[in-house]
């Protein structure tokens, strides 16, 4: 679209402006304020210097927490998207199907994450739960509660059972909105299947799948809820995502110091892969 | 080719089966959960929903969920609207920085920000109130719904509002009469995200509030935490949280599937 050019328009973000600065800035200031000083409680502060960033960035738990957070992140996406994309793909286009499927698919987004977290473990319970009772009768040793593996799995599969809708309901909009002219100029042209998907649906469904696999990182990269309730963080640290890792040395520990500077490391990392992916979209996108 | 319903329908089975789980523990007795698995409630029982209809700090925490999530429902899309046609319409001095910094407030991890938000709103004396909660959910509502109609905008034609300007509309009553109306199902998407957004996160709607304003998720840590292990109660209450958004969900159904699709032609 043709832009005009109007500083005036200045006006019409104002409102966002402030609201959003209120709730990003003075909380972010505090960080920082934190991040460079040493506190022994009575609110009197010591200047730390980057003592907190060293320490966060040489500390072996940190290391462990981001390699297990990236790990986590790249299962969920390499499930969530290709298994999103097929569902949308194979689900009906027209008909009274459309809305029940449409509604049942979108009931977990809308549990809150907690209830999310405690349904995985009554679900996943070994010897009460329907999952974990399933799995032991059919003589798998399953123990969330105790097993790395287990524990893994299951917080896995919660998260793809969580959210893998999201991907599926921004995909099916992106398919819903190709006209049947460009199918049938397909089939005229006798093309396959898979040419249908990579030439017509595929192009179509970028930049719904842009905000699907964006939403996906950032969200899943911030996990906190679901696995504490559902995991704590165990057996041991072994799902100890950034988030979870970061609350405990903030509120558990009261280290604001290391917390915070954990914090902005965390958000620049954040940050950073994110900006990548949207840098690279748009260019994409502009070509 | 007719074999497509196969995978939707497995799909929708893998979710339904927790949610299963977690109905038919909600109808048990805590002495038959303890007692060992079954499928179905063997002694069928109400006393948990009883308990949870009757006792107020229960269904006060799902009034107090559901106020500030339409607080801020209300709040998010009423601001994005006129900044969500700036970007789309305009150019003006610094519109693409301003737009990326709006979206890294969506990436902050809410665990970054607990303690310091605990501060600012104590300092402003608004803690443990509704509008903190609808407030601080603002931080990635906001964003999100910007997002969302700016790209459902830039699929309406700009003819539009050259032809309302000519025929004598000024900015507000184009606004309010032709364009909202225009992008109605943008709008339908864009509060149906931030319900679920702000319906669904605790982290920070548990910072903000203690007895007043506490929302029925942290009703429930608590309960699995104090009170010995109720798992029935904590299944009942669990079950009733899907209600909001299964009644969301059904009237937004349209908007969802035709929405996204409007302006990506």
């Amino acid at each position: 679209m043709r832009k005009t050019t109007n500083n005036k328009a200045w006006w019409l973000v104002a409102p966002v402006l402030l609201l959003v600065a209120f709730n990003a800035f003075i909380p972010l200031m505090t960080v920082v304020n934190y991040s460079f000083q040493e506190t022994f409680g009575d609110n009197v502060f010591f200047w730390e210097g980057v003592t907190w960033f060293e320490q966060v960035l040489r500390s072996e738990r940190f290391h462990d927490a981001l390699l297990r957070q990236l790990l986590f992140t790249g299962m969920i996406l390499a499930i969530e998207v290709p298994l999103g994309i097929s569902v949308a793909l194979s689900m009906p286009r027209k008909g009274p199907w459309v809305s029940v499927c449409l509604v049942l698919m979108a009931l977990p987004l809308l549990i809150p994450w907690n209830v999310v977290g405690a349904m995985w473990n009554i679900f996943a319970l070994p010897d009460i739960g329907l999952l974990g009772y399933t799995l032991n009768s059919m003589g798998f040793d399953y123990n969330f509660t105790q097993q790395p593996v287990s524990a893994w799995m299951t917080t896995v599969v919660m998260d793809v059972w969580h959210w893998t809708s999201l991907v599926v309901l921004l995909s099916y909009a992106g398919l819903c909105s190709i006209p049947d002219a460009y199918y049938q100029a397909a089939r005229i042209d006798g093309a396959s299947a898979w040419a249908v998907f990579r030439y017509i649906q595929l192009p179509k469904m970028k930049r719904v799948l842009t905000i699907a696999i964006l939403l996906r990182f950032m969200d899943s990269f911030m996990i906190y809820t679901e696995p504490f309730v559902l995991t704590g963080g165990g057996p041991g640290n072994t799902t100890t995502f950034l988030s979870i890792d970061l609350v405990k040395i903030a509120l558990g520990q009261f280290d604001l110091g290391p917390a915070a500077a954990m914090s902005l490391i965390y958000f620049l990392v954040v940050l950073l892969i994110c900006w990548a992916f949207y840098t690279i979209m748009m260019r994409n996108e502009a070509q | 080719m007719n074999k497509k319903w196969i995978l939707p329908t497995l799909y929708i089975l893998f979710l339904m089966l927790p949610i299963y789980g977690l109905l038919t523990m909600s109808f048990k007795t805590t002495n038959e959960i303890l007692g060992g698995f079954s499928l179905f409630p063997q002694q069928f029982t109400l006393a948990n929903y009883v308990k949870i209809f009757t006792d107020p700090t229960w269904y006060n925490g799902y009034i107090n969920s559901l106020i500030y999530v339409v607080i801020n429902t209300v709040i998010s899309v009423a601001v994005a609207l006129p900044a969500a046609y700036a970007f789309s319409r305009y150019r003006f001095l610094g519109d693409k920085h301003l737009f990326f910094w709006l979206l890294t407030n969506r990436m902050a991890p809410p665990a970054v920000f607990a303690l310091p938000f605990f501060q600012l709103y104590s300092a402003i004396e608004l803690f443990d109130t509704h509008i903190a909660v609808a407030l601080a959910h603002c931080l990635f509502n906001i964003p999100l719904a910007v997002w969302i109609l700016e790209g459902f905008m830039s699929g309406i034609p700009k003819e539009l509002d050259e032809t309302a300007y000519l025929d004598g509309y000024s900015f507000w009553r184009f606004f309010v009469r032709i364009f909202i109306p225009t992008i109605a199902a943008g709008i339908g998407v864009a509060a149906f995200f931030c319900f679920m957004y702000s319906w669904v996160e605790l982290l920070l709607a548990k910072t903000l509030t203690s007895v007043n304003a506490k929302p029925i998720a942290a009703t429930m840590t608590r309960t699995a935490s104090t009170s010995g292990y109720e798992l029935g109660l904590l299944a009942a209450a669990g079950s009733l949280t899907i209600i909001p958004g299964a009644i969301v969900i059904y009237f937004v159904r349209n908007y969802i599937a035709k929405g996204f699709a409007l302006g990506r032609v």
